[in-house]
């Protein structure tokens, strides 16, 4: 597993920036071709989805692959309405993520911070904890926990039951990937900050929480998205009212098989937030998926 | 709360380090410890708490005959082993796992490489090909897979549709309902939603290729065919051996595509160790079977992962002289 080093360090990234230009400026009508066909073939189920949304279930069944006509709103609008199970789970979905997210961040910086910049025995042994923790997907214990969580820990259908393991399962990954974020931070300035009399823990608040800025966010977007899209964990321990996004649209989608387009619209509507997210996150996801890369 | 508690503990042991210097160091050993477990308690609290515990609970539920409430009393010794590995559904579903892995990378590594030596070069709109090749992995698996189990229904499906439309007939169960075309349909959706992560991966190794070498080559007369074959692959080995191993991980895991499209059925062809397991758990209160079948799954992902990085792995690490 030690495959999966770091760093998205921030001199690296720089660096990446400016190399970005390559030789061989090729536009063939025939590269233009393959990537139209590309795109085609990924976005075409994603927007054969978005339409089917605005047909009518007569018109999806007597001719599937044409264009809505007339267009219709109902099937989106049912689906917003304000007796609509889409909020709950919305709300569902945003809590745990936002949960997750905050504790996989928080506990993961301050578990980094001794680990990369404190020298104790015991350190790489420690460090080791986190890095054997990586071998162990949540698949793997997830029956365990389901019982666990809900006959030992009383969190059975609640935000924290989830919520909490969900960090668990992400914060070897987040460590592994803060703690040579912190590393590379210059030694200059802790021995700046001591002779301004500030002790580790003020350097720690200070100076490094701000200054890992980017890594804290790198790992929080992965872990927001890892729990925004999560299905497995939840099925297990969430029901009714406390369902999330996927959960609402698998069981939507067997509720209502017969409403093809109603499912249509419920799971475009549930794939907005996700899509919305990755693109004012971009840069973060694909930095954070290519420092888990790089070696 | 927190911010008070820290602050007044900056402060004391600097006025106390003044006092007594003799005792300085003591106290500052003690007082960097105390930091450092201040720092990696909750972290190690919460790894305790939902993986060590649940996975030591794992392997103890895998030895006992076990209902799920009360005490585990009925100790099977390695009965629940024996009866998950001669278990063909399990079996089977290790093949099904071991096919998807191997599928994967068969079909992504070419098809991933092509497109992110396509959208190496200067073209237009490329920084909108690389949103648009990337959707696919944003989306939850469970929506992608809705989706898709829309696209291929029987007969009224558009697939099957659009394969009437140039005379082919897709079969009447539909792809998902027939034993025989069922698993290689899920691989062929995986591929869908996870071909965008090889890309972009794929794009940020050719990224660290120095312009200096493709310069060079331009120079000695060099075709774009022979520039990639001879520098660019070779040069994307590490970034192509690691996505190997990501995916790897991930095919072994595959649990929320498959419970979508198809439950695992028809006929158990596309079971996967981590459907077979959530099964048996949930739906059928065998929970000492789930245990073993969730050490099995584990012992394998281990040794394979062991295997990839002795064999494939290590390369890197000779190559580079890390």
């Amino acid at each position: 597993m030690s495959a999966v080093t770091t760093p998205a360090r921030p001199s690296a990234r720089t660096a990446d920036r400016g190399a970005r230009k390559k030789s061989f400026s090729g536009g063939s009508p025939l590269v233009y071709a393959i990537a139209l066909v590309v795109v085609a073939v990924t976005l075409g189920p994603v927007l054969y989805g978005v339409l089917g949304g605005f047909r009518t279930n007569a018109q999806l069944a007597e001719d599937p692959a044409g264009l809505p006509s007339p267009w219709v709103w109902d099937n989106y609008a049912g689906v917003l309405s304000a007796d609509s199970p889409f909020w709950g789970y919305f709300l569902n979905s945003t809590i745990i993520a936002v949960v997750t997210t905050a504790v996989v961040v928080v506990f993961g910086i301050m578990a980094a911070y001794p680990l990369a910049r404190y020298r104790f025995k015991g350190r790489e042994a420690l460090f080791m904890v986190f890095v054997i923790g990586l071998l162990f997907p949540a698949t793997v214990a997830i029956i365990p926990l389901f019982i666990l969580i809900t006959q030992n820990y009383h969190m059975g259908n609640t935000w924290w039951g989830v919520a909490l393991p969900q960090a668990a399962f992400a914060l070897p990954m987040t460590v592994v990937i803060l703690r040579p974020f912190l590393q590379a931070l210059p030694t200059e300035l802790e021995e700046a900050a001591q002779l301004d009399g500030a002790s580790r823990i003020g350097f720690f608040w200070r100076i490094l929480l701000p200054l890992s800025g980017p890594g804290m966010v790198t790992v929080g977007v992965l872990a927001f998205v890892g729990s925004w899209n999560a299905y497995l964990l939840p099925l297990l321990l969430l029901q009714g009212d406390m369902r999330t996004l996927p959960l609402g649209v698998a069981d939507f989608s067997t509720e209502h098989s017969a409403d093809t387009a109603g499912v249509f619209a419920f799971t475009t509507l549930a794939m907005i937030p996700a899509l919305v997210f990755f693109l004012a996150m971009q840069k973060r996801i694909v930095n954070g998926l290519q420092g888990a890369v790089k070696g | 709360m927190t911010d008070t508690a820290v602050r007044s503990a900056d402060r004391a042991p600097a006025r106390s380090a003044d006092r007594r210097p003799e005792r300085r160091g003591r106290a500052a050993t003690w007082r960097k410890r105390a930091e450092i477990a201040l720092f990696v308690t909750p972290a190690l609290a919460l790894l305790v708490a939902f993986v060590v515990v649940p996975v030591a609970t794992a392997v103890q539920m895998s030895l006992y005959k076990w209902k799920g409430f009360g005490p585990m009393v009925d100790f099977v010794g390695l009965r629940n082993y024996v009866s998950v590995l001669t278990n063909e559904v399990f079996t089977d579903a290790v093949v099904h796992n071991l096919i998807i892995v191997v599928g994967s990378i068969v079909l992504q590594l070419p098809l991933g490489l092509a497109i992110a030596l396509l959208l190496n070069r200067k073209m237009w709109g490329q920084g909108l090909l690389r949103t648009i090749i990337f959707v696919p992995y944003v989306l939850a698996e469970v929506i992608a897979g809705v989706v898709w189990f829309q696209l291929l229904q029987p007969q009224y499906g558009v697939i099957d549709t659009m394969l009437a439309a140039v005379g082919l007939h897709g079969p009447d169960q539909g792809f998902l309902g027939t034993p025989e075309y069922a698993l290689w349909t899920v691989l062929v959706v995986l591929t869908w939603k996870y071909l965008g992560l090889a890309v972009i991966l794929f794009l940020a190794g050719l990224q660290g290729v120095p312009d200096e070498l493709y310069e060079a080559a331009q120079l000695d007369g060099a075709s774009w065919w022979q520039v990639q074959r001879r520098i660019t692959i070779p040069l994307l080995g590490p970034t192509m051996r690691t996505w190997g191993f990501l995916s790897m991980i991930g095919s072994l895991q595959l649990f929320d595509m498959v419970w979508i499209l198809t439950g695992g059925g028809p006929a158990n062809a596309t079971t996967t160790m981590a459907t077979f397991l959530v099964n048996e758990g949930t739906k059928r209160q065998n929970f000492g079977i789930a245990g073993a079948a969730s050490v099995v799954l584990f012992v394998i992902a281990l040794v394979l992962a062991l295997a990839y990085q002795k064999f494939i792995l290590s390369r890197d690490s000779k190559e580079e002289g890390r």
